[in-house]
């Protein structure tokens, strides 16, 4: 990218600096089986039962490729608008470590699956930036060792090897944490709307590699560190942060950076290095003899076009300018496929035409609210779309005020869950009261009872306020309030 | 009936279809066999008990009227192929106690047709050897013997247990696997016969692997017709090997006997290499003399970049190698030799577990692919590879039909005479077969005749790819106009213990 | 080419296997045998020669996304050297 915005510079003792970032995200396909095997990928399996001898390397066991995978590879790289290789080739990638059965990954070195692409990333409502995409290739996960269960042993469980990632690279076009967060979450919701991969980086569907360095503005890009499969979206925020302080201490220091791969340890907040991965790198990578070229035709990748999603970014601008949303609130919506589609089923609910600003102000306020409550997505609420529609007609149609409607709300998310709107409504006599006799009654009721205040109002009109919420509470809330104060200002003659 | 381990693979599957012999007797006089013939030590692991219950269940079905093409039928296998329950060692001590959850496709599809199993055979470690000299189970020693000699002489590698048992009468043929002429040469120092198909004709699935894009699974047996039978069992389309060919197998029996007149055959020049044996010339005349008695067409052939293929081998076979052997690690099957840490682990572990010659191939092949030579060695072999092809292709084009070559440079060799300390010495015996597996196309070695030191020569025949058939066909020819060979007498039974 | 003892040292470590001392010589010996028998292709033009990628010109089949296989961890570790709850177990690995 261009220039380094100057808020994004970070102040040091010998003057400013500018972070350079870098991800390799290893995103997990959301396949039923195995990259080169047909074992399960299901998550949380007892140890070993989810693999084939393939997975374990027995003696003579060879990969046959999962379609699936291909499709999804392709389709990803649709999304990331990159360029998709008709040829490309697997490669072994040797190095010991027991968690590689094989003594190799099957990965892709020189010929990927997916080239260059591009990811728009919207780092504040405001600031939106572009992030390069240099590849993206297909691989073998590895095997998970535990290092905690006993003092002399580790132990090595191989359901997760074999398991296919889309190792996806972007150009170092990242200048801050928050870019990096921001662009990890976009490319997220990309996968996500793709459905190539679940993007739970709790279970290590998504993992990132993050390579951060430090320069002066404008100056050569500097030594870089890998920091190696940060989980969480606020770690690698962290990690950027932490680890760009470390390396500016020790250039101010007059010392240089070694290139090396470092581990974040959140607890402590800091990067240390990974010894045990650093030694002797050379993955002697060549192709594997046991794999052809992997070859598709452009009809193939054009019905995978012709099948793709809308995407997040089309999704935006068609929310902006079909139903007026501002750009923020589009992007809230926009965030997950699903909350988009909830939106919209609201939006389009029982073939009525109604104001979709006012929906979307309900989904993202207080429905939203309701649903980080019980720390839920709002599609998984057990508030429906069609009931959100309702409570918005309500309003419109004059049925209820804006605040009841806040009541009505409350009740379908209590004790009268799975009630529609307007049924709770009647059965509470929540209906708006708009006659205009019973609201004079009442109003005569309460001047009659308050000569004083009927006095001061004459006198000091700001005092209409009083008598609008005595109002008010004496027809329990109901009355419509600009009936209530039309009648208040003919009666006290304002 | 006369002895039944003296039939022809095709004569037993007669006589057992026929039912004038069971395959329990056929199999009883295989696995007495077996047995009496250690001193040639041609099996690591003998399997007498399965071999008999898969002869009464053969019988059984034969009295069904269920028969399969091997019916009752008994084989060895090279312990390269992965045998359920069976421990598979491939030669070596890393994998001495390994015991395989499963059947390599190409064993199951002979055992899908009714074969009998006897064991498991003897070969170079992990098959890289021309001599068996390299097997953790010592070397198989071959039933031939120069005359008035008992100088013990190599039964040719890797294939040298199959080989050795096949011409000792221990089996009626045997499995086998080639990477660079570990079929065709050691059926070529016994007097046998043995092919090599196109590479992805048979699946590799469950065959250990050496250098996965050169290795290919054939039969070696005693005569053309046996070969032809056994490879229509062992070929096919694996789904589970991404290299295996979507093609159908024909009848190769068929094509035996079936007339050559009008086939053109090509006699490559650059074959005739520098110091070889008189005898190997004048064998060669004697083949092509043959074919052409036959009505075959000879021509004359350039495949210019033949003497590349042996140092282009000798990278790119190594260095396959090196990753493929990167599993034997000590952690999920096989030797573990303990060290203080994980690192130390590994390498107590792969220098116990592999004899000199795996380990020098896997440390060639670690150079030729590390930084800085990979372009220099690896990569400019695969380019040689593509120029050696391109050698035969043009032959092909122009219309030739299958090439005779000799298949060794010389007859066997004595145990301990070569390698040691030069291991080139030992590579120059896959000269002349090992060009055929960097291009993928098949070929077959056959007995042609004998050496000045009464020991079996063969010549090899190379077709286009996928074309075994007319190899059969010619291979034939040769076997019908040589003059007849003895096979060895047994003067290895009587040096065994009686059981 | 023709390579020394360290480069011995370093091709023995990055392919894991031990080296007694006095063996480095030896092998270092035996491999420059083999790579200057091999050095024979240093006279071979392979300009604008492509490398042999597959054996066989066809495409790489791809198999249906199933749950085909699993389900037998005892088999999985049955040869293991050291396993425990179907785990396999190795020397402590610090990361
Ligand atoms: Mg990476
Ligand atoms: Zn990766």
């Amino acid at each position: 990218m261009a220039k380094a915005s100057e808020s994004k510079l970070v102040a040091g003792a010998t003057g400013d600096w500018e972070i350079v970032v870098g991800m390799e995200v290893h995103a997990q396909v959301s396949s039923k089986s195995k990259l080169f095997s047909g074992a399960s990928t299901a998550f949380g399996a007892e140890p070993n039962s989810q693999v084939s001898f393939i997975d374990a390397a027995m003696p003579g066991m060879l990969p046959v490729i999962n379609e699936f995978c291909v499709a999804q590879a392709v389709r990803t790289g649709l999304g990331l608008n990159a360029a998709i290789n008709r040829r490309s080739t697997f490669d072994r990638k040797n190095y010991f470590y027991p968690d590689l059965p094989q003594g190799y990954q099957i990965s892709q070195f020189k010929h990927p699956i997916v080239g260059e692409g591009e990811v728009l990333v919207d780092v504040t409502p405001s600031e939106q930036i572009r992030v390069g995409i240099e590849r993206l290739h297909l691989e073998q996960d590895a095997g998970k060792s535990t290092h905690d269960q006993s003092p002399t042993e580790s132990f090595v469980d191989l359901n997760r090897s074999g398991v296919a990632l889309m190792e996806i690279v972007s150009r170092p076009d990242i200048r801050s944490a928050d870019e990096a967060k921001a662009y990890v979450t976009k490319l997220r919701t990309i996968l996500r709307y793709l459905g190539t991969c679940d993007g739970d980086m709790e279970k290590g569907s998504l993992r990132a590699d993050v390579n951060v360095s430090v320069r002066r503005p404008g100056g050569p890009l500097g030594t870089r560190c890998e920091i190696k499969n940060v989980n969480s979206i606020r770690f690698i925020g962290q990690a950027v942060d932490t680890e760009a302080r470390r390396q500016i201490a020790i250039l101010e220091d007059g010392g240089a950076i070694d290139q090396e791969t470092r581990l974040f340890d959140p607890v402590r907040g800091e990067t240390r290095s990974m010894r045990s991965k650093e030694e002797a790198h050379d993955y002697r990578y060549f192709p594997d003899p046991d794999l052809l070229p992997l070859e598709f035709d452009q009809a193939y990748v054009d019905e995978l076009a012709a099948g793709l999603p809308e995407l997040p970014d089309a999704k935006k601008a068609r929310f902006v300018s079909d139903y007026g949303l501002s750009p923020y609130d589009a992007s809230v919506l926009v965030a997950e496929r699903d909350l988009a589609a909830y939106y919209e089923r609201a939006v389009a609910s029982g073939g009525v035409k109604r104001d979709a600003k006012i929906v979307a102000n309900w989904i993202t306020g207080d429905v939203a609210a309701y649903a980080n409550a019980i720390g839920r997505s709002v599609q998984d609420t057990h508030i429906t779309p069609e009931q959100v529609a309702a409570l918005v007609d309500l309003i419109a149609d004059g049925t209820i005020s804006g605040k009841i409607a806040k009541d009505v709300l409350a009740l379908m998310t209590g004790e009268e869950s799975g009630a529609s709107p307007r049924d709770i409504v009647e059965r509470r006599g929540l209906r708006q009261v708009t006659d205009t006799g019973a609201i004079a009654a009442a109003i005569d009721a309460i001047m009659a009872a308050n000569p004083d205040k009927v006095a001061q109002v004459q006198a000091k009109p700001t005092m209409l306020g009083w008598f609008v919420g005595q109002a008010l509470k004496a027809t329990g809330g109901k009355a419509n309030p600009q009936v209530v104060n039309d009648v208040l200002r003919s009666k006290l003659g304002l | 009936m006369s002895d039944p381990t003296s039939l022809t693979l095709a004569e037993a599957r007669d006589a057992v279809r026929s039912k004038s012999l069971s395959s329990r007797e056929l199999t009883e006089a295989h696995v007495a066999a077996v047995a009496a013939a250690r001193p040639l030590n041609a099996f690591i692991t003998e399997t007498p008990e399965r071999a008999l219950a898969m002869a009464d269940a053969a019988d059984a079905r034969i009295a069904r009227g269920e028969a399969g093409p091997l019916e009752g039928l008994p084989l060895g296998i090279k312990d390269l192929y992965c045998t359920e329950g069976v421990r598979t060692t491939a030669g070596s001590r890393i994998l001495d106690s390994f015991v395989p959850g499963y059947e390599s496709t190409v064993s199951s599809q002979l055992w899908r047709d009714g074969a009998v199993m006897l064991g498991k055979l003897n070969l170079d470690e992990f098959a890289m050897g021309s001599s068996n000299e390299t097997s953790y189970h010592g070397p198989a020693v071959s039933p031939w013997r120069r005359p008035g000699s008992e100088t013990a002489l190599v039964p040719g590698g890797s294939s040298g247990g199959s080989a050795a048992a096949v011409a000792a009468r221990l089996c009626l043929g045997a499995t086998a696997t080639d990477t660079g002429g570990s079929i065709r040469q050691p059926a070529a120092f016994t007097g046998t016969v043995g092919i090599k198909p196109t590479y992805g004709r048979c699946s590799r699935w469950g065959v250990v692997a050496f250098a996965s894009s050169l290795d290919q699974a054939g039969p070696i047996t005693r005569t053309v017709r046996d070969a032809a039978i056994l490879l229509r069992s062992m070929a096919g389309h694996d789904p589970k090997d991404s290299t295996s060919v979507d093609l159908a197998v024909p009848d190769y029996e068929a094509e035996v006997g079936a007339s050559v007149a009008g086939k053109t055959i090509g006699i490559p020049r650059q074959y005739r290499i520098d110091g070889m044996p008189a005898e190997i010339d004048a064998l060669w005349a004697e083949g092509v003399a043959w074919l052409k008695a036959a009505g075959a067409r000879i021509v004359d052939i350039e495949l210019p970049h033949t003497r590349y293929a042996l140092p282009a081998y000798y990278i790119v076979a190594p260095a396959e190698a090196s990753s493929n052997l990167a599993r034997y690690d000590g952690v999920r099957y096989g030797l573990r030799v303990p060290g203080r840490d994980i690192a130390e682990m590994y390498g107590n572990t792969r220098a116990a577990g592999f004899g000199p010659e795996v380990r020098r191939r896997i440390m060639i092949g670690t150079y030729v692919l590390s930084a800085g030579y990979y372009d220099a060695y690896y990569l400019k072999a695969q380019k040689i590879r593509t120029l050696v092809r391109q050698d035969f292709e043009r032959a092909f084009a122009d219309g030739v039909d299958a090439i005779l070559t000799p298949a060794t440079p010389s007859a066997a060799f004595a145990i301990g005479e070569k390698g040691g300390d030069d291991p080139i010495a030992m590579y120059l015996n896959d000269a002349f077969t090992v060009t055929v597996n960097l291009a993928g196309l098949p070929g077959i070695a056959v007995p042609a005749g004998l050496s000045a030191d009464k020991l079996p020569l063969g010549l090899q025949l190379i077709g286009r790819p996928f074309d075994e058939g007319t190899l059969f066909s010619l291979a034939e020819v040769i076997e019908r106009s040589a003059p007849k060979t003895e096979l060895p007498s047994d003067w290895w039974s009587a040096t065994a213990p009686t059981r | 080419m023709s390579i020394d003892q360290a480069t011995v040292r370093r091709v023995a470590q990055l392919a894991r296997i031990s080296l007694a001392e006095g063996e480095v010589e030896h092998l270092r010996g035996e491999l420059n045998a083999i790579l200057s028998f091999v050095a024979e292709l240093d006279g071979v033009d392979v300009e604008g020669v492509e490398p042999m990628t597959s054996v066989l010109p066809m495409q790489l089949r791809r198999r249906p996304d199933a749950v085909t296989d699993g389900g037998i961890a005892p088999k999985i570790v049955a040869n293991a050297a050291a396993s425990e709850d179907h785990l396999f177990a190795v020397p402590k690995v610090i990361e």
